[in-house]
């Protein structure tokens, strides 16, 4: 077996900021006020707000300390299934932070602002490109965001045709936001199930399709990894009753240059800048989640949308058909800079290999693994695969444990219990920044632990050792809830 | 290309293994009629050398070098950034972690934001603040949602018309397709919400007031409530510049069921206006109705102490269609740079900058009154007031911005028609005396 990253080494413990608060610290010096001090009238104010009180070295001492109990893709492999944890470049934080960008104040006004309008309107070309799309809109803050927008567009088209629908079609295999966000919309889920070989059959659409349903959402490639081959004719069957098709895109990063959604029945697709496009996952946020559209969608993105007449860049909002506005500003322009930044520094050759050595990397997983690890759709995935604990289960050994004790071999588990369709899913995504070294480091240690799961059981069971905190307990958290300190 | 890893040699011991002569057959199982047969076109790919030169002149293609001075706010404020926040926050370990999933690996995050959420309830007064939302607007269109989905009589809600123009149209985005409504509350000759007004709207599930709103005016929040409960409907405010409350009696003080409101100013750059952070903070009885994150206490199997993901029951990824929102990522990253943000600043600072924000501002409202700038409302502001612009200012304001990099004032007819000539100012603790009277002096 090849030596394994994990450790266990000095790490230091940290109170919360108020047990080292001390009256009278301050870690920032101000100015001396410079102009006459006017005091507003004591009904207006309240007392200071009892934050902590901390040196300089206090602050970059407790933070410090948090971030090296936190596990990165900096860190090592991190092969969360539907997640894409891909590297996320230095070099776009550096372009993000130019003062340009970073000091822009939203509200200085178009004639001031060509430079942010520019790239936006270039990023929304390229991701229309890339995706085989009519029009993007950049507005959106993160993937559910993106799926919500996507649900106000369908909602929109059938009032706009004079006759709203009341359902909407979604597989077992989606991802968990799409039936919150349809809902959002007044649209009531009808759940359908993939097939034997975890993909749509057409009949089970064409089974529930009606006039009084919007649409379907359909993820491709699936959460199961697996490509809907069947994409087109569904399209079909839905659009012959006026519905239209919703693409979760948070999977795109399988097929690049393979496939444009747009040019195969879907009508209207969310990226997730945070997956495929390299961005930072922040430890939750802030993501960016585009929409694309197909011709007959675009009069209804949200609001403001930027225009290029001549040379110039401006907003422009009167639209009359738009959704209307779902951020305060213009999305999340942050995150769209280090987007933009990715796409050039790839081209369309680099953005090709991504998506062919990302597949390469999940089905190289799979076949190595499939003996140790019970695969139930036993054929070519895309950029994941997903393996649950069914031989393990006669060791008493569940797909958690087998992920806590990745922890000690020093990986991030993959997603686990999901997607749904599998009982105990262990859902790999390794990426393609992830080196072949890398891959069969993480190969090995899932071997040894299948191995430890025959041979000692309960050391699984214990698992994580070497992680500050063992396995916390989570149930009299939500029981009784402790939220602040 | 130096982030994809594989050598020649990788991929064709790869593709031994999983039995494919080329990395092209990998999607032999999608049809090939489904698969593309024209390139992408964009344009080649850049060195990051090259992409530097290329960023470079795009940013410097905006008004914003570095020596600008900001009279704007309208949402979005230039507040001094201390140096230790960027570098804490790049740590990798915070960057490129995905949600805290998994606990043992990210009680990093997990401690961070349990602290977040503890300095943010303690800033508002409130029992309870979520993980974070997107931005101001998205956190309020949640919280009119709360009030009515709670309400099954009522299908209005009662928005201030001093609410940030944007957040009433994003209320209005995402409540609409459900069948509810808006029900704007005209303002004042004091530039104030019109409680007269207020007071006679009926059937409505809520009540919504910003403040300061978005004229700058300090509201008298303990008014409205008295409204709300007369009504018995929640009773939601808002925020804009979170450091009105290092000096301001606090919206929990006055008796807000529902806080919502924008965090940019903790340490957050401008960047364009986003990424931004969504506050959203409730009382004890509305927690479970809060969509979105919370991290709370717990301990593990030796009984030492650590945090947790929580009450993810109302959440999409369990709930799906019953869920309460449909939020999964959030601002995560940026409620940890306002976290920082607290903790730097401390009890001490906040209520010193904030001090020094009000400060300035009146001093640039007396400074440009003596230019001949008419004053508007005699009402009590925080950093933001409306004054209207004698004849010619706009052109001023263009030349300013060209010459000097220097913004000064919002035009309010953008979204108020009949305030002709009016424009919103700002100024913060990072102008001097200097800068407001240079300012005072062009625009004479």
């Amino acid at each position: 077996m090849s030596q394994q990253p994990g450790t266990s080494g000095l790490i230091f413990n940290e109170p919360n900021l108020w047990d080292k608060s001390r009256k009278g610290r301050c870690a920032i010096s101000l100015p001396t006020q410079d102009v006459e001090r006017t005091r507003l009238d004591e009904s207006l104010t309240g007392d200071a707000p009892e934050l902590p009180q901390l040196s300089e070295l206090d602050i970059a001492r407790h933070y410090t300390r948090l971030s090296q109990w936190n596990f990165g893709v900096d860190s090592g492999m991190y092969p969360l299934g539907s997640c894409t944890m891909k590297y996320n470049p230095k070099t776009n934080e550096v372009q993000a932070a130019r003062q340009g960008f970073a000091g822009a104040h939203p509200l200085a006004g178009d004639e001031f602002s060509q430079g942010a309008l520019k790239l936006m309107y270039n990023l929304e070309r390229y991701l229309a490109e890339i995706t085989g799309f009519d029009a993007v809109s950049l507005q959106p803050a993160a993937g559910a965001h993106g799926e919500l927008t996507g649900m106000l567009i369908i909602h929109a088209f059938h009032a706009k045709n004079g006759k709203q629908r009341s359902k909407i079609i979604i597989p077992d295999t989606a991802h968990g936001t799409n039936p919150a966000s349809a809902s959002l919309c007044g649209y009531e889920s009808i759940n359908i199930k993939s097939g034997e070989n975890g993909i749509l059959e057409p009949e089970a659409v064409a089974a529930v399709m009606d006039e009084d349903t919007a649409g379907i959402m359909v993820t491709n490639p699936n959460t199961l990894g697996l490509f809907e081959s069947n994409i087109k004719k569904i399209a079909d069957i839905v659009h012959e009753k006026g519905g239209l098709v919703y693409g979760d895109g948070a999977n795109m990063n399988a097929i690049m240059g393979v496939v444009k959604p747009g040019k195969i029945g879907i009508d209207v697709l969310h990226l997730n800048l945070h997956k495929t496009f390299s961005t930072p996952h922040g430890g939750g946020g802030p993501g960016s989640g585009p929409v694309a559209v197909v011709e007959a969608l675009e009069p209804f993105l949200p609001i403001p949308k930027v225009v290029k007449e001549l040379d110039t860049y401006k907003f422009v909002t009167d639209c009359p058909d738009t959704i209307g506005r779902l951020h305060t500003f213009y999305g999340h322009f942050g995150v769209l800079i280090k987007a933009y930044s990715y796409i050039l520094s790839m081209g369309a050759k680099g953005l090709c290999d991504v998506s062919k050595l990302a597949v390469l990397n999940a089905n190289y997983v799979k076949e190595r693994l499939k003996g140790t690890l019970n695969l139930p759709y036993d054929m070519p995935c895309m950029h994941e695969c997903v393996f649950n604990d069914e031989f393990q289960k006669k060791n008493h050994i569940t797909t958690m444990d087998m992920a806590k004790r990745l922890l000690d071999y020093g990986f991030h588990p993959p997603t686990v219990y999901f997607p749904l369709v599998v009982d105990a899913a262990f859902m790999v995504e390794p990426t393609e920044t992830e080196s072949k070294e890398y891959i069969d480091q993480f190969i090995d240690a899932v071997k040894a632990i299948a191995k430890e799961a025959q041979d000692d059981p309960e050391k699984l069971k214990k698992a994580p050792l070497l992680t500050k905190v063992t396995r916390l307990d989570e149930v009299t958290a939500a029981r009784k809830p402790c939220l602040r300190g | 290309m130096r982030y994809l890893p594989h050598t020649k040699e990788d991929i064709e011991s790869m593709l031994k293994v999983t039995g494919q002569e080329s990395l092209d057959d990998l999607f032999s199982c999608i049809p090939d009629d489904l698969k593309t047969t024209e390139d992408i076109d964009i344009p080649q790919s850049l060195s990051e050398w090259e992409l530097n030169g290329h960023m470079e002149a795009l940013a410097s293609l905006n008004i914003a070098c570095k020596d600008y001075k900001c009279f704007i706010g309208g949402g979005s404020y230039d507040h001094y950034i201390p140096a230790i926040i960027p570098y804490l926050i790049s740590r990798s370990e915070f960057m490129t972690a995905y949600t805290p999933y998994q606990p043992e690996v990210s009680q990093g995050t997990l401690q961070g934001i349990y602290e977040f959420q503890t300095m943010v309830t303690e800033l508002l007064g409130m029992d309870v603040a979520t993980a974070s939302h997107y931005d101001c607007g998205t956190a309020l269109a949640e919280a009119a949602l709360i009030a009515l989905r709670k309400n099954r009589k009522a299908n209005k809600i009662a928005v201030s018309s001093l609410v940030h123009p944007s957040h009433r149209q994003i209320i209005q985005t995402y409540i609409s397709p459900a069948g509810y409504e808006i029900v704007e509350v005209p303002y004042t000759k004091e530039g104030l919400t019109d409680m007269e007004a207020l007071k006679k709207m009926d059937d409505i599930a809520g009540i919504a007031i910003q403040s300061p709103n978005f004229f700058g005016n300090i509201e008298d929040l303990k008014a409205f409530k008295s409204i709300a409960d007369d009504k018995k409907v929640l009773f939601i405010t808002s925020f804009t510049e979170s450091l009105a409350y290092g000096l301001l009696k606090n919206p929990g003080s006055c008796g807000a069921d529902l806080v919502a409101g924008e965090g940019q100013s903790l340490g957050i750059a401008k960047s364009f206006g986003g990424p931004g952070l969504g506050l959203l903070a409730g009382t004890k009885k509305q927690m479970r109705n809060l969509p979105g994150r919370f991290i709370g206490k717990t301990k593990d199997t030796n009984g030492d102490d650590g945090y947790v993901l929580t009450l993810a029951t109302r959440e999409q990824h369990i709930r799906r269609e019953k869920a309460s929102s449909n939020i999964c990522s959030n601002n995560g990253l940026n409620a940890m740079t306002a976290a920082i943000y607290l903790a730097t600043v401390g009890k001490i600072g906040i209520r010193e900058i904030a001090q020094q924000n009000h400060d300035k501002a009146v001093y640039l409202k007396a400074s440009l009154e003596k230019s001949g700038f008419e004053s508007v409302f005699e009402t009590p502001f925080f950093n933001e007031f409306v004054l209207k612009v004698p004849d010619g200012f706009e052109q001023k304001r263009t030349t300013l911005a060209n010459d000097k990099c220097t913004f000064a004032g919002i035009n309010l007819e953008t979204f108020y028609p009949e305030l002709k000539q009016h424009y919103l100012f700002c100024a913060t603790e990072t102008l001097s005396k200097h800068d407001i009277d240079q300012l005072a002096k062009e625009v004479q």
